[in-house]
């Protein structure tokens, strides 16, 4: 069985936290307590859509103490590939569903002196984790967290109220934004840096600190890529002897998965690693999404990531 | 010629590198005897203005004044001269503790100096390999006694006698960054008594 293992649970809460955000609560089916995570951590929901199945991470927004329960927050994307819109639509409490155990990609380096966290929107679920763990262990941190507006500040007023003096939030519809530069200068020596948000903050942020003299070591960043779409193609998996037609909504991974193929995955966002991919033949391009192979790797035209890239072309066979 | 060249060992073995001039808001330098060589060959690859944001702590041991001049002409935001590592120790951690996030560490001369700050930069929050090093002048090493813990600084030949128990010890490659020291271990253990000659492996 790929992926991290599976945990059957029941939807015990469904709640609307505003207009674009619901907050989902899961707890085991057999009654025995849920795995300790810790901040940062995600878990992957599996969904049965009219027996398609869907599989989207989503970050852990609970105390990692917490074990009788694992909450979530799905932030609803109208133009994305159906998973959020499942979950907003279809998801109802009592519902029976599979998620996996905590997979942790952006987990705290607890050697740090302070952690500084930047978020932006639903980049904000990791970090109430993050917090709750911190608080627990008397950490030091602050967060700065960029919103569109008010109504939908996911958990800025509880986070704010809980945290006196360490959050800061931003609304883009009056014109705040976070002084980055002068923030990142600011910084004592020790200080982590984490971001989490969309595409262009995390280049930003990444950019500004680097240009700062930031090491590398010392700033953490999460992005979960969607799976892109595009134009429908065709795969053969050598070892399975296969050949498969990948639609234009679907990813590579979901059509070897539909196949009746278990490939390896874990975070089915581009950046964990786990479902890189050998090339034994190909003619075309290759439309590379992900986060984790290397420029060379992708010049040699050897590796792809089947969760988040897809190709282009008359022929792909895949060593899988 | 002060640049030594270590044979490749076991992994616990520090390697160093070449300082090279890295973006950031201050740059701190630290170095001992010949180590100013390295900073001062640094000094021609850096950006004009370099040095305005420049710390500089700078330990001669037996080079006495030789490299001073030449450093007071980088014109450094601070020269700090210092007689030993332990005299200069107060002040690199005020240094550390008051610093920010952008500072860039380049730590030059002699392994026993280089891990010593290194410790102090790790305990500060710095990721290890974010410290930039680069070995210059004596390969004398700081070695712990694994059975009586005291340490003993520039040690030239191998086995010596510890300082502290006057045990004779094997030298080891085995390094502890904690420690900040190389491995002494009783090399007549087996056999007590018999005690090779000592041989100047370091100089």
């Amino acid at each position: 069985m790929s992926g991290a293992p599976k945990i059957a649970v029941t939807v015990a809460e469904v709640t609307p936290v505003n207009e674009l955000v619901t907050r989902f609560r899961f707890v085991r089916r057999d009654g025995k307590p849920m795995p300790t995570f810790s901040g940062g951590a995600h878990t992957v929901v599996e969904m049965n859509d009219n027996g398609r199945i869907r599989r989207n991470p989503y970050s852990l927004m609970s105390d990692p103490a917490d074990c009788e329960g694992y909450s979530i927050s799905v932030r609803r994307d109208d133009q994305g590939r159906g998973g959020s819109l499942f979950m907003h639509r279809r998801v109802t409490p009592g519902m029976e569903m599979q998620i996996s155990n905590p997979v942790n990609l952006f987990g705290l380096d607890l050697r740090a002196r302070k952690h500084l966290m930047i978020a932006g929107g639903i980049g904000i679920t990791p970090f109430l984790a993050q917090i709750k763990q911190l608080k627990a262990t008397g950490g030091h941190f602050e967060l700065h967290y960029a919103v569109r507006s008010a109504p939908l500040a996911s958990y800025a007023d509880e986070l704010r109220a809980e945290n006196p003096g360490r959050v800061r939030v931003y609304h883009d519809e009056r014109g705040e934004a976070i002084d980055l530069e002068r923030l990142l200068e600011g910084q004592p020596l020790g200080t982590h840096l984490y971001v989490c948000g969309p595409k262009g903050m995390i280049g930003w942020v990444r950019n500004t600190a680097a240009r700062l003299g930031w090491p590398r070591g010392a700033v953490h960043h999460e992005e979960f890529l969607a799976p892109s779409s595009g134009k429908p193609f065709e795969a053969t998996l050598a070892r399975s002897n296969k050949v498969i037609q990948v639609g234009e909504h679907e990813s590579l991974l979901e059509a070897i998965e539909a196949a009746g193929v278990d490939p390896p995955y874990l975070c089915r966002g581009g950046a964990c690693g786990q479902c890189e991919t050998d090339v034994l033949e190909h003619d075309g391009i290759f439309l590379h999404n992900d986060h984790w192979l290397t420029e060379e790797q992708r010049a040699s035209c050897t590796k792809i990531m089947p969760c988040v890239s897809r190709f282009e072309g008359r022929k792909l066979v895949l060593d899988r | 010629m002060s640049k030594a060249v270590f044979e490749p060992s076991i992994p616990s073995r520090p390697v160093y590198g070449a300082l090279e001039p890295r973006t950031g808001i201050s740059h701190l330098m630290i170095a001992d005897a010949e180590g100013a060589e390295a900073i001062l060959d640094m000094a021609g690859a850096a950006p004009p203005g370099f040095f305005a944001n420049a710390h500089i702590i700078y330990i001669p041991k037996r080079t006495g004044t030789l490299y001073v001049e030449r450093l007071q002409a980088l014109a450094p935001a601070q020269l700090h001269i210092a007689p030993s590592y332990a005299a200069a120790e107060p002040r690199l951690k005020r240094v550390l503790s008051s610093s920010h996030m952008g500072l860039q560490l380049y730590l030059a001369g002699t392994e026993g100096l280089m891990g010593q700050v290194m410790r102090e930069a790790i305990e500060a929050g710095i990721p290890h390999d974010a410290i930039q090093t680069e070995h210059r002048g004596s390969t004398a090493r700081r070695v712990q006694c694994v059975h009586c813990k005291g340490i003993t600084e520039d040690v030239t030949h191998d086995p010596f006698q510890c300082s502290h128990c006057g045990l004779h010890l094997f030298v080891r490659d085995h390094y502890s960054r904690r420690i900040a020291a190389f491995q002494g271990v009783r090399v007549d253990a087996e056999d007590p008594g018999n005690i090779p000659e000592a041989v100047e492996r370091f100089k």
